[in-house]
């Protein structure tokens, strides 16, 4: 099943043979060098996966933060079932693949003269340049919130110290108090996670402080996985009970929050409502992380136009964009999705180093959410990219049936989990 | 076969894909096909570990299957035949090349027994059990991966009790005569003897 070069042209169809594909992709000779910008999900698979396909490339992986916190597995952290250091991840597994590990901050690509600018450590030069800076916030949808409010009220969207102090406001919370999460509009990282996160949190007051509620103010009228949470929430919670801990205000329109009032913990609705908090959880848009737009790489909504087929920016030839950041047309915001795209973007990027047609590629998905005691569910999908280009397509996949048995939700909680090993081994072992 | 669209390779290897879906099929753009055994195989690692060997403490480790085990497992998933919580969603996206492709890829990698914990008290009934009722197919303790029977020693626990509840309630399919093999070891010893199974296989921890 070789990919001949004349069978890769037919697959792909006249149009892409005459475009981007036909242009030669140069062999650049002994010194191949690449420089991966972020060491999260995306950035840290493909540093490793080029290494284990040709250990003779030179790959460096510069990164701003000694160690990353996974932000899946982070609501697990808010709901006390799971330690914050069992979601911290250091970057020793990849130094012994051989990926040299720079911390430091990258202020700039130049991508003329194909060159990383950092802070402390000078320039990086690259023959291909792989940029996985993740999200970024807009401050500026919100009056009154923004990057040194969230220090007192968390979005816990990035995890680690955020996710360790909304957990402690939990904690700190008296019984009867109302918790009030405030996720974005679409797009944004892992669509399901704030409402994992409100399931996460009602499971630890129902069982600390039954008393309280979590209230969700939603800007979307649906939301990822709506069928199996709300299913959950009235099995778990008394959702749409007088009795319910879960409150989800989206149904009507301008329930989002667009004022927050830090000094009294107080949210106004789009509507107008406002609602004193007793925790507060605001999850601002997003956008793509700022190295994506200071490097020129943004598109005018922030995020990152790609080729589906190698992952090459639209904008700048020589530099790839993988994960959070990237707009791949058909794959959600997940950290399985940046793990898949950064291994096709590696076999991509290995094979234009060589002088090679990029792989026929393959994409998959897989995201967990644990609802309740012994009870998880999942979303999946096999993606083919279309051979026009335009859209990394789904051929299978879906939900877990909302009708499904006791024995499969329980099932999933611990197959959760064992993704979780094995992803983040993947990506960092 | 390797430049098929996707929309005949199903028809070829006759996956019941459903007709919603193949009508969907037909509105949507062709698919580039024909991806290498590597390419596939890296989209399972995310739940199945690195090159298959899984770090648990559910999920199977898939490296170093016998191919008429790993390819019948996935065919049984897509057909709905071996039931799965998420496995028939996602076997139903590779047609029966692929799933070739895909067996060749993971048997010539190790496999590499779990490192797990076990009733060590148990493990000397379990072994006599393996080879009084297990070992004809399961050759060598149970870690040999011939034909088409599957690798019990060293798989995580979890996913052997899961498949033996299953095989036990009906919901799986066993072959005729394990169905006779295992019925006559419950009869015999009771539901211990799957205890004792399990800790047998789970102590082999090479």
């Amino acid at each position: 099943m070789r990919i001949t070069r004349r069978g890769f042209i037919q697959t792909a169809g006249a149009a892409t043979a005459v475009g981007m594909i036909g242009a030669p992709y140069i062999a650049l000779g002994a010194s191949k060098k690449v420089v991966v910008v972020g060491g999260g999900t995306g950035g840290a698979t493909a540093a490793k996966y080029i290494r284990m396909a040709d250990p003779s490339v030179e790959v460096t992986l510069i990164e701003a933060n000694k160690h990353y916190y996974t932000c899946y597995m982070s609501n697990e952290v808010l709901g006390g079932d799971r330690t914050l250091d069992s979601i911290k991840f250091g970057y020793s597994g990849l130094a012994k693949h051989g990926v040299k590990v720079v911390n430091d901050v990258v202020s700039g690509i130049d991508p003329k003269a194909k060159v990383v600018k950092t802070i402390g450590h000078g320039d990086f030069a690259y023959d291909r340049c792989i940029v996985a800076p993740g999200i970024d916030f807009i401050w500026d949808k919100i009056e009154g919130y923004n990057a040194k409010v969230a220090q007192k009220i968390p979005h816990a969207w990035k995890a680690g110290p955020q996710t360790a102090l909304l957990r402690k406001q939990l904690e700190a919370m008296k019984d009867g108090g109302t918790v009030v999460i405030a996720p974005p509009s679409n797009p944004f990282r892992c669509p399901p996670g704030p409402y994992e996160r409100a399931s996460q949190i009602a499971m630890y007051l129902q069982h600390k402080k039954p008393k309280s509620k979590v209230l969700i103010l939603d800007p979307k009228p649906k939301f990822s996985k709506m069928g199996l949470f709300t299913s959950a929430w009235k099995k778990f919670y008394g959702y749409e009970t007088d009795n319910a801990m879960i409150e989800w205000h989206g149904q009507q329109e301008e329930s989002g929050i667009v004022k927050v009032d830090a000094s009294s913990n107080t949210v106004t609705t789009a509507f107008g409502d406002e609602i004193k908090a007793d925790v507060l959880n605001i999850i601002p848009a997003q956008k793509a992380g700022k190295i994506a737009s200071t490097a020129g790489l943004t598109n005018d909504a922030g995020w990152c136009p790609i080729d589906l087929l190698t992952f090459e920016s639209t904008i700048h030839a020589g530099i790839h964009i993988i994960g959070d950041a990237s707009i791949a047309t058909g794959m959600p915001k997940s950290g399985y999705s940046a793990n898949s795209q950064a291994k096709v973007c590696a076999a991509a990027v290995m094979a234009m180093l060589n002088g090679k047609e990029p792989e026929i590629p393959s994409y998959v998905n897989t995201c967990y959410s644990i609802a309740g005691k012994d009870h998880g569910f999942s979303v999946a999908a096999v993606y083919r990219l279309a051979e026009d280009r335009s859209k990394i397509t789904k051929v299978s996949g879906g939900l877990t049936p909302v009708d499904a048995s006791a024995e499969q939700f329980k099932r999933e909680v611990l197959y959760a989990h064992s993704w979780f090993k094995n992803i983040t081994s993947d990506i960092f072992g | 076969m390797a430049y098929k669209t996707f929309t005949t390779a199903i028809l070829v290897t006759g996956l019941a894909i459903g007709a919603s879906s193949g009508a969907l099929a037909d509105s949507k753009p062709k698919l580039m096909m024909g991806a290498n055994p590597k390419m596939l195989a890296d989209t399972c690692a995310g739940c199945h570990g690195t090159d298959g060997a899984s770090q648990g403490p559910a999920t199977p480790t898939i490296a170093g299957l016998s191919t008429d085990y790993f390819v019948e497992t996935m065919e049984g998933y897509a057909n709905g035949e071996i039931p799965s919580t998420i496995m028939g969603r996602i076997a139903k996206g590779y047609n029966a090349e692929e799933f070739k492709s895909l067996a060749k890829y993971y048997g010539d990698e190790p496999f590499t027994q779990a490192k797990q914990s076990f009733d060590a008290k148990l493990v000397k009934t379990g072994a006599k059990l393996h080879d009084k009722y297990c070992e004809k197919c399961h050759a060598e303790g149970g870690t040999s991966a011939e034909d088409d029977a599957g690798v019990l020693a060293g798989q995580w626990t979890p996913y052997l009790v899961w498949q033996f509840a299953d095989f036990n309630a009906g919901d799986r399919d066993s072959p005729k005569k394990m169905k006779k093999r295992m019925k006559k070891m419950l009869d015999k010893k009771g539901s211990a003897s799957i205890q004792a199974l399990l800790s047998y296989y789970a102590s082999q921890q090479k």
